[in-house]
C-alpha cells in the first residue's frame, strides 16, 4: 500500500510534467538548483572537518535549525507543496491510518526538497569521517532530523488543515503570513550589521538552539567530539521525543482530518446591495470595471499583488535611513510599475468564468477599459500620493513635478501595455480558492519570462518621461522636471487609450481562442 | 420516421426560414480527435429541442460553437438568420447561454451576479433590478441572494446561471445540462419557466443525459454521436412508438446484456 501510495505521488508528477514542456523545464531547472545545494553543502560539511570542533558545532547547528525551521514553515506559505495525496483525496480509501502516515511521510521524501535534505543532513556524517564511530552517531541522527523535517511539515499541513478549512480562514491566513518574507531583506540588512560586531554570540545561540527541539539533533555528534556524552544523550533524546511527538500530533490531527471534510461558513450580505455594481455607471465598461473593484478587494489573489502598496514604502524608507534620501523618491515609480503591471494576469486568474463576459458579447474595448479604469480607480490616487509623500520627506520640493510626471507616465503606460499584452497571453495561476501563494508547477518560468518581456518594452515606453525627470533632477534644471510632467501624463494618456483600444480590437477578434487557452489551463 | 440529415447535401440546402438556430456542415477537430464531424441542424422556432447523446459525442462543443463560445473549423450556424461567426455581437445579443463546466464570477453575490450579467448586455439600471428581482423570485434564490455565489450549493449555482442567461430576454436559450444536481422541486419551476418562456414564442435547446425528462419536456428532440446527428425531429417521429431511451441506446449502441462480472455478484 505504502509503495501504491508513492507510485501514485511518482505516477502524478509524471503525468503533469508531460502535460506542459515548461512544467517539465521548471522541475528541471529546481533539480539542477537542488543539487548545486546540496553539492556545496556537502563539500562545505566535509570542509568543516579541518576546523575546530566548536566552529564546525555552531555552523551545523545553526544551518540544522534553520533547515527544521524552514519545513516546518513553509507548508503554511505555500499549501500547494504537495496536494497529490491530500488526505481528503484518500478519505474514500480503506487504507489504515499508519499505513496512510507512513505513505505520506515517505511522499513528502520523494522530490527535490525532500531528497536534498536528506542526502545534505546525511552529509553532516562527512564532517566526522576522522572518527568513524561519531560519524556513525551523525549519519543516524541526521537521518532522524530528516525524518522530523519530514513529519513536521506533514503534521503542520494536516493541522492546519482541520484549523482552516473554512475557506475565508485559508485565504486570510496564507495571505499574512507572507509579509514577514517582504520584511526579510530590512531584517537580515540589521541583521548582518550586528552580527558582525556580535560573531560571538553565535556558539552561544547555536549552544541554546541545541536544548531546543529543532536544534538538538544536530548537536549530538559535536558533543561527543567535546567529550561530553551525557549532553550528547540528552540532546538525542530531545530529538528523538521531538520526532515521536510531532508523529503522534500528526496522527491525531490526520485522523480528525479523515473525518472532518471542508466546509465553507458563508456570510450573506443582504439582499439589495449591489456594491460597486450600484456605483458605477450602468454601461458595460462601467460594470466590468464594478466587478474588477469587486474582485480587487474580495480575491485573495488580487489582494496578494496589491500587498506590495505599503511595503516598498517600508522598505524604501529602511534602506533610505543612511541619508540616501533619494531612494526613498523611486517608491512613486515602482508602485507605479507595480501597480499598473497587476492586471496583466487579470484574465489568468479569471479563466473559464470569462465565458460570461464573452456570451454578453461586450465589445473587447469596453472590457479593457473597465479593468483599466477599476485599477486606476485606486491606483492612480495612490501613485500621486506615494510621489508627494516621498518628496514631502526628503524636503527636495524641486524634483516633484519630474517624479509626478515619470510616475504618472509609468502608471497609464502601464496600463495601456498590460491591456494589451493580457488579452494575447495566458498565464498559468492557482485557481479561484486556492492558497494565492500556491505557484502551479513551472509557473515561475513562464511568468518571469513574459513579465521581463512587459518590463522592458515598458521601460522604452516611458524613456521620454525618465530622462526628463532623472537629468532635470541632475542637473538642477526645474523646467524640465516640468516638461517631464506634461510629456508623461500626455504620452501616458495616450498609450493607455493605444493599449486599450489594441487590446480591445485583439480581444474582438481572438475572444474564442482566448477562452480555449484559458479553459486548458485547469 | 426520424429526419436522417448526416448525409445530406448541405451546402444546397436552403436554411428554413422559421428556423431559431440553423447549422450546416459544422466540424471541430482537437488534436486527433473529430469532436464535431459534419454536423448539421435545424431548430425551429418556438420549439423545445432536446439535444441527447452519450458523453463526449459533441454536444457541449456544438452548442459552444453555436454561441459564440468556440470558433468552429468549418460549416456555418446562423441564429434566427444572423450568421453567427460573421456577426458575433448581434448574434450574442439573440442568445442566452448556460454553460456546463465554466466558472462564474463567484467572489460576486447572486444578485450581483446576474446585475453584473444584465449591465454587460447594456441593459439601463432600472430595467437589470426590476429583471433581477423577479429572476430571484422565480428561481427560489431571494433568500441566497446577497450570499457569495462560491458559497452556493451545486444545484443553487445552476440556478443563477440560468437567471444570468435568462436576464436579457434572449430569443433563443441554449442549456447545457441545465438540471443536473438541480433539486425536484427546483427542477419543476424551471420546467415551468423555461415551458412559459417557449408558449410566448422562445426557442430552448437543452442539452441533457435525462431521457424520461426530455422525452417529457420537449416537443423535438436530436440524438448526436461521435459529432454527428444519429437522428433528429419531433419527439414522436425520432422515438417511433418505443420510448426515447430504448431508441436512444438502438441508435447509440454500446448497451452490455452481461451481469457484471462474477466477482461483483454479491450475494
Amino acid at each position: 500500500m505504502v509503495a501504491n501510495l508513492l507510485r501514485l505521488r511518482l505516477l502524478v508528477l509524471k503525468n503533469s510534467l508531460l502535460r506542459s514542456t515548461w512544467q517539465l523545464v521548471a522541475v528541471i531547472f529546481g533539480a539542477l538548483y537542488g543539487i548545486g545545494i546540496l553539492f556545496g553543502s556537502t563539500i562545505g560539511l566535509v570542509a568543516l572537518s579541518g576546523v575546530p570542533v566548536g566552529i564546525a558545532r555552531t555552523v551545523v547547528v545553526l544551518a540544522g535549525s534553520a533547515l527544521v525551521l524552514g519545513w516546518v514553515l513553509i507548508p503554511l506559505l505555500a499549501s500547494g507543496i504537495d496536494q497529490t495525496l491530500e488526505p481528503a483525496r484518500l478519505v474514500t480509501f480503506p487504507i489504515p491510518l499508519n499505513t496512510l502516515l507512513l505513505g505520506l511521510a515517505l511522499s513528502g521524501l520523494v522530490g527535490v526538497p525532500g531528497i536534498v535534505t536528506l542526502l545534505a543532513s546525511l552529509a553532516t556524517a562527512g564532517t566526522w569521517w576522522q572518527h568513524p564511530l561519531i560519524a556513525l552517531v551523525a549519519g543516524l541522527c541526521a537521518a532522524i532530523a530528516a525524518a522530523t523535517c519530514i513529519v513536521g511539515s506533514r503534521a503542520v499541513t494536516t493541522l492546519s488543515s482541520t484549523f482552516t478549512s473554512g475557506r475565508r480562514f485559508r485565504e486570510a491566513a496564507g495571505f499574512l503570513a507572507i509579509i514577514p518574507l517582504f520584511l526579510l531583506g530590512p531584517i537580515i540588512v540589521s541583521l548582518s550589521s550586528g552580527i558582525r560586531t556580535a560573531t560571538d554570540a553565535l556558539p552561544g545561540l547555536a549552544n541554546a538552539l541545541a536544548w531546543t527541539p529543532l536544534g538538538a539533533l544536530w548537536a549530538v555528534p559535536s558533543d561527543l567530539a567535546l567529550g561530553n556524552p551525557g549532553e550528547a544523550a540528552l540532546h538525542f533524546l530531545i530529538g528523538v521525543a521531538t520526532l515521536l511527538l510531532l508523529l503522534l500530533l500528526w496522527r491525531r490531527s490526520l485522523a480528525l482530518a479523515l473525518i472532518t471534510p471542508a466546509h465553507t461558513a458563508s456570510r450573506s450580505r443582504g439582499s439589495g446591495k449591489l456594491g460597486w455594481l450600484g456605483r458605477f455607471p450602468a454601461t458595460p465598461a462601467g460594470a466590468v470595471a464594478a466587478r474588477s473593484l469587486t474582485y480587487w478587494i474580495r480575491d485573495p489573489r488580487y489582494a496578494r499583488q496589491l500587498l506590495v502598496v505599503p511595503l516598498i514604502p517600508a522598505l524604501m524608507f529602511f534602506y533610505s535611513r543612511n541619508g540616501a534620501l533619494d531612494l526613498l523618491h523611486s517608491v512613486g515609480p515602482i508602485v507605479a510599475l507595480l501597480l499598473s503591471l497587476s492586471i496583466f494576469s487579470d484574465l489568468s486568474y479569471e479563466g473559464t468564468a470569462f465565458a460570461t463576459q464573452i456570451s454578453s458579447g461586450i465589445r473587447g474595448r469596453d472590457d479593457r477599459l473597465g479593468r483599466a479604469a477599476a485599477l486606476g480607480s485606486f491606483g492612480l490616487p495612490i501613485v500621486i500620493i506615494f510621489s508627494i509623500g516621498s518628496v514631502w520627506i526628503s524636503g527636495s520640493w524641486s524634483v516633484l513635478p519630474g517624479l509626478l510626471g515619470l510616475s504618472i507616465g509609468i502608471f497609464l503606460s502601464g496600463l495601456g501595455v498590460s491591456s494589451y499584452s493580457s488579452a494575447r497571453i495566458v498565464i498559468p495561476v492557482p485557481g479561484p480558492g486556492d492558497n494565492p501563494f500556491k505557484a502551479a508547477p513551472g509557473a515561475g518560468f513562464t511568468t518571469a519570462l513574459t513579465t521581463f518581456a512587459t518590463w522592458g518594452v515598458l521601460g522604452v515606453l516611458v524613456l521620454p518621461e525618465l530622462v526628463l525627470a532623472v537629468v532635470g533632477a541632475a542637473t538642477g534644471v526645474d523646467v524640465l522636471g516640468w516638461i517631464g510632467l506634461v510629456v508623461g501624463i500626455a504620452l501616458g494618456s495616450g498609450l493607455m487609450v493605444l493599449g486599450i483600444r489594441l487590446g480591445g480590437a485583439q480581444l474582438d477578434r481572438a475572444a474564442p481562442e482566448l477562452l480555449e487557452h484559458l479553459a486548458r489551463q485547469r | 420516421m426520424p429526419q436522417n440529415l448526416p448525409e445530406s447535401p448541405r451546402q444546397t440546402e436552403s436554411i428554413p426560414p422559421q428556423a431559431a438556430l440553423s447549422i450546416r456542415g459544422l466540424y471541430k477537430r482537437f488534436g486527433e480527435k473529430n469532436a464535431v464531424d459534419d454536423l448539421s441542424l435545424d431548430v425551429p422556432t418556438g420549439s423545445f429541442y432536446g439535444l441527447v447523446g452519450p458523453n463526449g459525442a459533441g454536444k457541449t462543443t456544438t452548442l459552444s460553437m453555436a454561441t459564440g463560445l468556440l470558433r468552429p473549423d468549418a460549416g456555418t450556424i446562423t441564429l434566427h438568420g444572423v450568421d453567427v461567426w460573421r456577426n458575433l455581437v448581434e448574434a450574442k445579443r439573440l442568445v442566452g447561454v448556460l454553460s456546463d463546466g465554466v466558472r462564474l464570477f463567484d467572489r460576486l453575490t447572486g444578485e450581483q451576479l446576474v446585475t453584473y450579467s444584465g449591465l454587460l448586455t447594456g441593459m439601463d439600471r432600472p430595467t437589470v433590478a426590476e429583471r433581477v428581482d423577479d429572476l430571484l423570485r422565480l428561481l427560489d434564490l431571494q433568500g441566497a441572494s446577497g450570499t457569495l455565489v462560491v458559497d452556493y450549493s451545486a444545484g443553487m449555482t445552476k440556478k443563477i446561471a440560468l437567471a444570468c442567461a435568462l436576464v436579457h430576454a434572449p430569443r433563443l436559450l441554449v442549456l447545457d445540462e441545465p438540471f443536473e444536481s438541480v433539486d425536484p422541486v427546483s427542477a419543476a419551476n424551471i420546467r415551468d419557466i423555461l415551458q412559459g418562456y417557449v408558449s410566448s414564442g422562445g426557442t430552448v435547446i437543452v442539452s441533457s443525459h435525462a431521457m424520461d425528462l426530455v422525452q417529457r419536456m420537449c416537443d423535438h428532440v436530436a440524438v448526436i454521436s461521435a459529432g454527428r446527428v444519429l437522428a433528429a425531429g419531433t419527439v414522436d417521429e425520432v422515438r417511433g412508438g418505443s420510448t426515447l431511451e430504448d431508441r436512444f441506446v438502438e441508435l447509440v449502441g454500446g448497451r452490455h446484456h452481461a451481469e457484471g462480472p462474477e466477482w461483483l455478484r454479491i450475494s
